[in-house]
């Protein structure tokens, strides 16, 4: 039953590959960037779960405690969802003026508009 | 004041940046205030050179934390050397800036503009000179999510969706280097680089160790746009407003290639990089393929900018070629290609946005008999042109001198006679570009055009006259470029 123990990379392991396959396999931009969300939180997770003490408690300095948990990953992970916010912010306003440029969100009918232009020039 | 050099090279960029959202009603006031940012940045960083070039080394701990608990910048020859790439060109493309942003970008979006580029240049800068593995991430980030919206600003609607593809990869990227970051801090419990290099030989025969250098490779390598994962750079580069071609073209790649370095000679040392694991092997085929294809397909654009941008990845190539060496000349070569191609691609993408101003586009077709009109701004892109070919008095020929010697000195003969063979590329790209604006009758219905106005003309020059003195004065590069590479080989 080891495998039970790693059971958070596991969640880690399959939701990344989630995340990447959505970002490759979809076409809709909206879901690129869901997709990318998921795959940076498998990260977030990963770096939570490497911080965890099995039988350790919160940093905080109690008499007769001596195990804790390394609370420097989670300080981490708060910045980089604050990127992780930061980014999906800026990727869904290139949607929206993608979507007012193109009228539309879906990047083969995207394509096909770049392609007729350069016909037509 | 002198003490607190490197967190000014930082600070400075990062704290004028929002200031500039009070200007917002006056582009000329925040483009002037901008400028005088991006060279005050610049004097800093000629300052952090001029300390460590006799090989000291500057350990700067933030907010009184010492290093490895808090956070440390840390700067030696081989940074400040990027550094110094970095502000040099934020600097000499700001008197450029002005009437060319002022035309392709709306005037109420200008200071916004100018705030995402001071982030930007913040971003790089730092990225450059921190001595902490995490605050690289974050670094990597600030001056992607800068540039996203700095592309995003081009005229062109597929200026949009390469920013939105550009996104998508960037992030992919470090979000790779970040996994990798991880593992190391799961092995070593430490984040500050030297404290790395220290305590990985302990643990670096586990595969968690080998698993992170492959993250951090992939993920660096999207960042550089290292063939084949350059795909995000051509349309980015295209489509992004002149400025912003020169600014990126000059330095992102760059830092991402320092990153890199970093990580290979200094983190996880040379002799596990390229001696465990067969990095040389892996680096130099796609190297290789880097310098051949894209110039191959730079031969077929029939825009002057797209063509340039995938000269852009194959001089990348070449810069991985000379790091594939993994010899302290094959690293010169690398270190001072950093330098030489930012100055001369600067050079070419400025010459082609002062063309951009005066007849709004690169098409090949608009640009026949131009050379008439506007003689002064093409005999600038003939010159980038030339070093960028590597001809002898250039500053191209000296790295392409370099990087023979390099590949000479480690037996590889048959990749000194393809460097040969792919400069004639070059010649054959730029040599489209020449006849067609050179000897071309202008079209009967072509608009008429005049030159380039001089505050376009002027750092054009500058930069394409920097490239032939550099080519016959190479103290500096040359110097700069050997001493770092002698402190990375050595390690941290």
């Amino acid at each position: 039953m080891e495998w039970l123990g790693l059971f958070n990379y596991w969640v880690v392991v399959v939701l990344m590959m989630t995340g990447f396959y959505v970002v490759i396999a979809q076409g809709n931009l909206i879901k690129k960037i869901v997709g990318l969300n998921i795959f940076q939180t498998s990260v977030f997770i990963f770096y939570i779960s490497l911080s965890k003490l099995e039988g350790g408690t919160a940093p905080i300095y109690v008499e007769g405690i001596t195990a804790y948990s390394n609370p420097l990953p989670h300080v981490l992970i708060l910045t980089a969802i604050v990127v992780g916010v930061a980014l999906t912010a800026v990727g869904l306003a290139l949607a929206v003026r993608i979507h007012e440029a193109y009228g539309s969100i879906e990047e083969d009918e995207i394509q096909a508009q770049d392609e007729e232009d350069a016909r037509n020039t | 004041m002198i003490d607190h050099l490197p967190a000014l090279q930082v600070v400075l960029p990062l704290l004028a940046a929002p200031l500039l959202l009070f200007m917002v009603r006056w582009p000329t006031l925040a483009w002037a205030f901008t400028t005088a940012v991006a060279w005050a940045t610049f004097f800093v960083a000629a300052l952090l050179l001029e300390q460590v070039w006799g090989g000291a080394v500057i350990s700067y701990a933030h907010g009184g934390w010492e290093p490895p608990f808090g956070i440390e910048y840390r700067v030696d020859t081989v940074n400040a050397f990027v550094l110094l790439i970095i502000a040099g060109i934020s600097a000499i493309v700001m008197p450029f800036a002005r009437d060319s942003v002022e035309q392709e970008v709306d005037s109420n979006r200008i200071a916004w503009f100018y705030s995402a580029f001071l982030l930007a240049n913040a971003g790089l800068l730092g990225i450059a000179i921190t001595g902490d593995a995490f605050n690289i991430f974050v670094f990597f980030e600030i001056s992607a999510i800068a540039s996203y919206a700095l592309i995003a600003m081009g005229r062109d609607r597929r200026a949009l969706l390469s920013s939105f593809n550009y996104l998508i990869m960037g992030t992919i990227g470090t979000t790779f280097l970040l996994i990798g970051i991880g593992f190391m801090y799961m092995m070593t419990g430490t984040l500050n680089l030297a404290d790395l290099a220290e305590r990985l030989p302990e643990v670096r025969d586990t595969t968690t160790i080998r698993a992170a250098f492959a993250f951090i490779a992939v993920g660096v390598s999207l960042k550089l746009a290292l063939f084949p994962l350059h795909l995000w750079l051509p349309n980015a580069y295209t489509y992004a407003p002149s400025m912003v071609t020169v600014f990126l073209s000059a330095t992102a790649t760059k830092v991402a290639i320092y990153v890199l370095l970093r990580f290979f000679y200094s983190v996880f040392g040379a002799e596990f990089s390229f001696g465990e694991l067969p990095m040389d092997h892996v680096l130099m085929p796609l190297a290789l393929l880097g310098i051949l294809l894209p110039s191959i397909v730079a031969i077929f654009q029939d825009d002057v900018k797209r063509m340039l941008a995938y000269s852009s990845v194959a001089q990348v190539g070449y810069i991985i070629l000379g790091i594939s060496f993994a010899t302290t000349l094959g690293l010169t070569a690398s270190m001072l290609h950093l330098f030489n191609h930012a100055i001369t691609k600067a050079a070419l993408f400025m010459a082609l946005g002062a063309i951009v101003y005066q007849i709004g586009g690169t098409q090949l077709t608009r640009m026949a008999g131009i050379a008439r009109d506007m003689p002064w701004t093409m005999a600038a892109f003939v010159i980038g042109g030339l070093s960028l070919i590597g001809v002898p008095l250039t500053a191209g020929f000296i790295t392409k001198w370099y990087l023979l010697l390099a590949a000479l000195d480690s037996g590889y003969w048959p990749i000194a006679v393809f460097l040969l063979a792919t400069s004639l590329l070059a010649v054959i790209y730029i040599w489209r570009v020449v006849e067609v604006a050179y000897f071309r009758e202008r079209p009967a219905d072509a608009p008429v055009v005049s030159e380039a106005p001089l505050a376009l003309l002027l750092p054009t020059w500058t930069l394409a006259l920097a490239s032939i003195l550099f080519g016959i004065y190479t103290a500096l590069p040359v110097g700069a470029a050997s001493r770092a590479a002698t402190i990375l080989m050595g390690g941290y």
